[in-house]
């Protein structure tokens, strides 16, 4: 059952079929897993990475690191969903260290961003500070690499 | 006077040792001639992984360049190397080899294979191997000055030799049975039974097996047999083995040969007059695939293994059938119902749909009537290669009844 998993998060695309053929299962048998796994949210969703700066489109990430107050009976719980409910949130983890939580925030322009952290997320009761590093590049995301020349096949066409 | 040093063509072609100037060329260069003036080929005609060497083991490599590790190593191996391999091989197949004496680190397995069979053979010593079979078998043991003899393999016996066929053809002369299993072209894995068989058959008749077991680590649902775990096996015989296929390793050129004292010192001597040691910094790669490479070999092997089920798969259904090959990375279906020879097979369907596949007689007679396919190749890769066969069988109407 992993396994087919495994597929779809190398490549959404795979149908049933061919998945079936993969890990050696009948069709039917996958196609009842993966309707389950989307029913009961172990497949969220299926997207796709798509290479923003290649089509020059202005793009700003900002990574913040935001410290907070735990409550009582929630923890950091109730304070990330406050936060990570804001559309402008990307992803957001409760991280270990000098500080709670990681936010990728995504923006149209600095402005954007800036005041995103100055309105909404640093006047929060719970949020103690936070600081802003706006994303200089993306080199790699979900295991895919950003701006690297299609990897030319280096292998010659025969070889014994 | 005129000059009676030879300048002819024909004259300098006498320079060249009869040994070498009969030895056919490997049936895979014509093919590579074929292809390169072509564009656009899908070619399941590698032989080799698809996978780039994982980074931790280039970074070791790396690293040691960056540290000046650019000296030769002890002809046979660094010792950290050898040790690492005894563990390996310890684990993985229960059989254990000094890592001082019993183990020889060489420039691939290629050298291994060369080494040993320059090692034990005398002139017109005959040594048996399966037909189909890795193309350098034959041509590595007429070098060494021996005969290669080979035993026909067919589906019917899923392409693993057969010790009642190997006994048929032991003769005085007969030195060795050299076997390679999991097997390039073919894919076919020997199972526990045959292996019994054969090293029985060695031990009657008091043979050497020289066991090649480069896709050891490439297996799908069936263990693998190594040879020298055998009872009673390891000092009769001389595995080869390297890190090309299971780690991704080709051209790094690392590779080893672990057998009883006696043969390694023999192997050693013609080491150290023509390689010296293998590759400095490719050892110390080796290192760290041996360290903490097993969780790439797993998933790789995993993808193989997806890859494998597809294509055999979709081999049988547009009418080429196909034994389930359980070890390497090839296919080996056959195209006899097509009613054309192997390279006719192979040629048209270069020509017609750019699909690259090797013909089956590139690797012995037995060969005939089927094609390797590798699937070292991405997924879409293999589906278009698949959909391009399916219109050429159609469009030839070739398809079997």
């Amino acid at each position: 059952m992993k396994e087919i998993f495994e597929i779809l998060e190398q490549n959404a695309r795979a149908t049933p079929e061919q998945i079936s053929t993969m890990v050696d299962k009948p069709v039917s048998e996958v196609k009842k897993t993966i309707k389950q796994a989307e029913k009961d949210g172990t497949i969220l969703k299926y997207k796709a990475i798509i290479n923003w700066p290649k089509l020059e489109e202005e793009d700003i990430w900002a990574l913040i690191e935001v410290r907070i107050t735990p409550q009582r009976g929630v923890g950091f719980d109730a304070i990330a969903e406050r936060i990570y409910q804001f559309p402008e949130v990307y992803s957001a983890y409760l991280v270990s260290g000098t500080y709670d939580l990681s936010i990728l925030v995504r923006g149209k322009n600095m402005q954007e961003i800036s005041s995103f952290v100055a309105e909404k997320l640093a006047p929060l009761e719970q949020v103690q500070s936070t600081v802003t590093h706006f994303l200089l590049k993306r080199y790699k995301e979900y295991g895919e690499t950003f701006n690297v020349p299609k990897e030319t096949n280096r292998r010659l066409p025969i070889t014994p | 006077m005129s000059n009676t040093r030879p300048t002819s063509a024909e004259a300098l072609d006498n320079l060249i040792s009869q040994k070498v100037a009969t030895l056919p060329p490997s049936g895979i260069r014509k093919f590579f001639d074929l292809l390169s003036s072509i564009e656009d080929v899908i070619s399941l005609g590698i032989g080799e992984p698809d996978f780039v060497t994982p980074w931790h083991i280039r970074e070791a490599g790396i690293y040691s360049l960056e540290k000046g590790y650019t000296m030769y190593t002890s002809n046979s191996g660094m010792p950290g190397l050898r040790q690492e391999l005894a563990r390996y091989l310890e684990l993985h197949y229960g059989v254990t080899y000094h890592p001082e004496h019993e183990i020889l680190i060489t420039a691939g397995s290629s050298e291994g294979l060369d080494l040993v069979l320059r090692a034990i053979i005398n002139p017109g010593d005959e040594v048996i191997i399966p037909d189909p079979c890795y193309v350098a078998y034959p041509a590595d043991i007429t070098l060494a000055g021996g005969m290669p003899i080979p035993v026909p393999t067919n589906e019917k016996n899923n392409f693993v030799v057969r010790a009642t066929d190997i006994e048929a053809r032991v003769t005085k002369k007969t030195k060795a049975i050299l076997v390679g299993y999991p097997a390039n072209p073919t894919g076919a894995v020997m199972s526990k039974k045959e292996a019994d068989a054969i090293a029985e058959l060695s031990k009657k008749h008091d043979l050497l097996i020289i066991s090649d077991e480069i896709y050891a680590r490439l297996i799908y649902g069936v263990e693998h047999i190594c040879f020298p775990s055998l009872p009673g096996m390891k000092k009769r015989t001389i595995l080869i083995s390297g890190f090309s296929k299971s780690h991704a390793m080709t051209g790094w050129r690392i590779g080893y040969v672990a057998a009883d004292r006696r043969f390694i010192q023999a192997l050693t001597k013609i080491h150290q007059y023509t390689l010296l040691c293998a590759p400095t910094m490719t050892q110390m790669a080796a290192i760290e695939a041996l360290k903490s490479g097993e969780p790439d070999v797993e998933s790789m092997v995993q993808e193989y293994n997806r890859r494998r089920r597809f294509m055999v798969n979709r081999l049988n259904k547009i009418g080429l059938p196909c034994f389930e090959p359980k070890g390497a990375f090839f296919a080996f279906p056959s195209i006899k119902a097509t009613g054309m020879n192997s390279e006719e097979f192979a040629e048209k369907l270069l020509l017609e749909e750019k699909v690259a596949v090797v013909p089956g007689t590139a690797f012995g007679s037995c060969g005939e009537g089927f094609v390797r396919c590798c699937y070292a190749t991405s997924l879409p890769n293999i589906e278009e290669a698949l959909r391009r066969m399916d219109r050429f069988l159609r469009k030839s109407n070739l398809r079997p009844k």
